[in-house]
């Protein structure tokens, strides 16, 4: 069996399970953020008085931090409430940074087990070696209720990486590069598995990239196959047991594919979806407006220390806007204590609260019609970031620093 | 039997065509967010597109995030039933769990124009073009599936599995 199918086996109470076969899985985290509103609304109209598990409820905000606007204050309000009456355990009030950073930095990502979360990006901790993917509301109101879901098992491809990425070449560059091959819709509905000696190189951080960008492709879940790396990380954010899942030699794949990363150049992902890849060198020289460096994809530490590295001693384009957003509070400190902020002030950045900021449109740096940001987020719809008439790149953090210096896309190196 | 009139779409319809992003701040208020439906991406929809309508659409249809509000806003607005070539995951469950009828239908964009009329039987899965005649088998939907529909949507359905529905909480 493959990876996923023995963890929805072991969820489903089954010996074996094949593609397509539904299963009613237990879940073992459940996640929300802002949108817990929307479940609240469903759970209250099933009916039932008490969520099935407080202990295995993770709810926290980050899509609106701080509320932006009255409504917004209203539901954080009634959320808080709803965690306090039913003694929800695992609740991350505002301060503390974008979902799919702080499930994994409190421990909730552990190998084997299932998570579901009521956010398309949930994909992010397949990386720990979890089934982890995105529900809606309502059926997390379901899962509230009554601790399972029905889930179809996914059939699986398998991604194998080799070679050794040049300078300022990324994880980004790679998965964008793959999206860029597979198309929108090149793994709907269908498990990714990504192992290989290059995957093996990668920090934490970076493999979390891959499964984070996986959902844009359409995968129902992604996973980095949990070793050593995975095992030591787990390991030191939670006390937990856990069991690791790795796939049976026999394993039956719908599809292999194989990538080698050492030629690859800088992509981005040029407006208005996330397929549409090119190399950066292609589009290089647009000029630019806003640069946003951030988000559940690059926030993270690495990615603040390698648009440090480029933006050290030097001053951002004068026409250019520079958003720089820590995925955490965690990170945010780690960034500060490692001198990093102090660079990008001095380089003459907007430092923001740990949040999701402008990523989906909502506040904090929303682009005008006409305008043109190079983003290192994950989805560059039409609208997406403010007007429908602005254009969203998508990038590495090497490709979004050096492109705010210069004022146009610029490639790093 | 599902009637109506088809308003027809391309592939790769995502959700923030379907519900931009900045209305995602209304939670609860299922009837406003019905009037945001393809607001930005499509703003022809709301002058045009009526209740009853059937969207047909292309590939991967509802592709981006897991936001509910486009399942939901197409519900409320009054679409009786979205048959696509494909759809993207979470819209899929989504509008099952919404209680929006939903089918695949391969091929189905080279053979419905849109303005259309078009005959649905959900339980069969067949789809009947009254303008060509043209009976278009869709695939059908698993019996759960189909069940919950009939509840019209998860909520009902776990209520009657449950026994919760007359405790309240219900307004
Ligand atoms: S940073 Fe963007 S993509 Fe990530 S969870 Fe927040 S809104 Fe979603």
């Amino acid at each position: 069996m493959t990876i996923v199918e023995k963890i929805l086996a072991r969820a489903g109470g089954k010996k074996k399970v094949i593609p397509n076969e539904i299963v009613m899985a237990k879940v073992d985290v459940a996640m929300s953020h802002e949108n817990a509103d929307v479940v609240l609304k469903s759970f209250q109209e099933i009916g039932v008085k008490k969520v099935w598990d407080p202990e295995k409820i993770v709810i926290l905000f980050d899509h609106r931090v701080p509320a932006e606007s009255e409504k917004t204050a209203t539901t954080h309000k009634r959320i808080r409430e709803f965690v306090r009456e039913q003694g929800i355990k695992h609740f991350y009030d505002l301060k503390e940074g974008i979902c799919h950073q702080i499930l994994p930095e409190f421990g909730h990502c552990r190998p084997g087990e299932v998570l579901v979360g009521t956010d398309s990006h949930t994909t992010t901790h397949g990386a720990f070696g979890t089934f982890a993917t995105g529900i809606g509301g309502t059926e997390m109101a379901g899962v509230w209720a009554t601790g399972e879901l029905w889930l179809k098992v996914p059939e699986s491809i398998k991604i194998i990486v080799k070679g050794k990425f040049r300078k300022y070449v990324s994880a980004k560059d790679l998965i964008l590069y793959i999206i860029g091959q597979l198309k929108a819709d090149g793994a709907d509905y269908k498990s990714v598995e990504f192992c290989g000696p290059a995957i093996s190189e990668m920090s934490i951080a970076s493999r979390m990239v891959l499964t984070n960008l996986s959902m844009e492709m359409g995968a129902k879940n992604a996973f980095i196959l949990p070793d050593e790396k995975t095992i030591e990380f787990v390991k030191s954010t939670t006390s937990k047991p856990f069991e690791v899942v790795l796939p049976d030699k026999d394993a039956e794949y719908l599809e292999t594919l194989e990538y080698d990363v050492s030629d690859l150049p800088p992509q981005i992902a040029c407006p208005h979806s996330v397929d549409n890849v090119k190399p950066v060198r292609e589009v290089a020289g647009l000029k630019i407006h806003q640069v946003l460096i951030g988000s559940c994809t690059n926030g993270r530490l690495e990615d603040l220390a390698v648009a440090a590295e480029i933006l050290e001693g030097k001053k951002i384009h004068p026409d250019v806007r520079l958003l720089v957003i820590p995925a955490s509070r965690k990170v945010y400190l780690e960034a500060l204590k490692a001198g990093y902020i102090e660079i990008f002030l001095k380089a003459g950045a907007l430092i923001l609260n740990p949040g999701c900021g402008p990523c989906l449109g909502a506040h904090q740096g929303l682009l005008a019609a006409g305008e043109v940001c190079v983003s290192t987020t994950n989805r560059n719809f039409k609208g997406r970031m403010g007007s429908p008439d602005s254009f969203i790149y998508l990038t590495s953090p090497a490709t979004a620093a050096k492109s705010a210096l210069t004022g146009e896309i610029t490639e790093p190196l | 039997m599902i009637k109506g009139r088809v308003y027809k779409f391309g592939d790769n319809i995502n959700t923030d065509d379907i519900y931009p992003g900045r209305y995602l701040s209304i939670t609860t208020d299922r009837e406003e967010m019905a009037k945001h439906c393809f607001e930005l991406a499509y703003p022809d929809f709301l002058k045009t597109a009526r209740p009853g309508d059937i969207i047909v659409a292309g590939k991967n249809f509802g592709c981006g995030s897991s936001r509910e509000q486009a399942a939901t806003c197409l519900k409320y607005f009054g679409i009786s039933v979205v048959i696509a070539e494909s759809f993207a995951r979470i819209f899929y469950r989504n509008a099952i769990n919404l209680g929006l009828p939903i089918l695949i239908a391969p091929g189905i964009t080279k053979r419905v124009e849109h303005g259309d009329m078009l005959e649905v039987d959900l339980e069969k899965g067949i789809v009947k073009n009254l303008r060509t005649n043209d009976e278009i088998k869709t695939i059908p939907l698993p019996s759960f599936i189909l069940e919950i529909l009939s509840e019209g949507g998860l909520v009902p359905y776990l209520r009657k599995k449950l026994g919760s529905g007359e405790k309240g909480g219900n307004k």
